[in-house]
């Protein structure tokens, strides 16, 4: 497992992450259609996911919670918007109040997979975040990502020499 | 970083003028006229450009005599840079995990 580029774009609020696997295709794959497998590597393991719906076709819904060693359970889903086996994932990202609701008022992310067999063997696979707002990115990392604000040490520069 | 002012940061940097006016204003104050000497536009334009960094808390700006003096505001800068950062370490745990969950040949549905 290698990530491969990282792509960070301040003026259109996203993020690419592309890596590449040792496995087929089919196997990557598996890894989002099985809710199983998908919860394993969610959530940090400080809060793990558990997903409960998880209808993986267009206009379908994905919901899950985390449990945070408080025993809090912040609660997210998917509104699911392409799926093409094993290729192509596309979903809206969206926080849910206490009961697993959607919660209208907060932001949604978007959420875009691609998966490519490699020509010389393996897999490659590009996340790409699209957030509508600053707001968004820190709910996002507010939920899922506490090791990830620890790391979160200011670079000045590099949002700075972004194509200078 | 307070949210009322969060969506103006990125819109801010986008430009690569007022990119250049941040890098130069981090290494100590600049004068707005001297800054407007520096690019080929006019002292409206760079003055503009300013006054959309101020609002995004991007730079300072204070008056000494007749100068308005800017210097750049490095915890605005560092915090949303942060999060592109914090982002990132999210998603580079994920994926090492990913990786983790595909390695276990146990594989379908094993339990862990």
């Amino acid at each position: 497992m290698t990530v491969t580029n990282v792509h960070k774009d301040p003026a259109n609020l996203s993020l690419t992450i592309t890596c590449e696997f040792e496995a087929a295709i089919e196997r990557v794959w598996q890894l989002w259609e099985d809710p199983r497998q998908l919860e394993r590597w969610w959530g940090p393991p400080t809060y793990p996911a558990t997903f409960v719906d998880h209808d993986l076709r267009p206009g379908g819904v994905v919901t899950y919670y985390m449990t945070g060693p408080e025993g809090d359970r912040p609660h997210g889903g998917w509104d699911v918007v392409a799926v093409e086996a094993p290729h192509r994932l596309e979903v809206e990202d969206w926080f849910a109040d206490d009961e697993g609701k959607k919660s209208p008022d907060l932001p949604t992310t978007t959420m875009r997979v691609t998966i490519d067999e490699r020509s010389g063997g393996g897999t490659t696979m590009a996340i790409t975040s699209v957030f509508p707002s600053l707001e968004a990115m820190e709910q996002v990392l507010a939920m899922g990502a506490e090791e990830g604000m620890k790391q979160a040490l200011g670079q000045i520069d590099e949002i700075l020499r972004a194509d200078a | 970083m307070a949210p009322p002012r969060a969506d103006r940061v990125f819109h801010a940097l986008a430009d690569a003028t007022r990119r250049d006016i941040v890098r130069r204003a981090l290494e100590g104050e600049h004068s707005v006229s001297a800054l407007a000497r520096s690019y080929p536009m006019s002292f409206a334009a760079v003055q503009k450009h300013v006054a959309v960094l101020e609002e995004a808390e991007l730079v300072t700006k204070r008056k000494r005599g007749r100068e308005q003096l800017v210097r750049s505001n490095v915890d605005t800068i560092r915090a949303a840079s942060g999060l592109l950062e914090a982002l990132e370490a999210m998603w580079r745990e994920r994926i090492d995990r990913f990786g983790e969950v595909l390695a276990d040949q146990r594989g379908e549905g094993a339990s862990s």
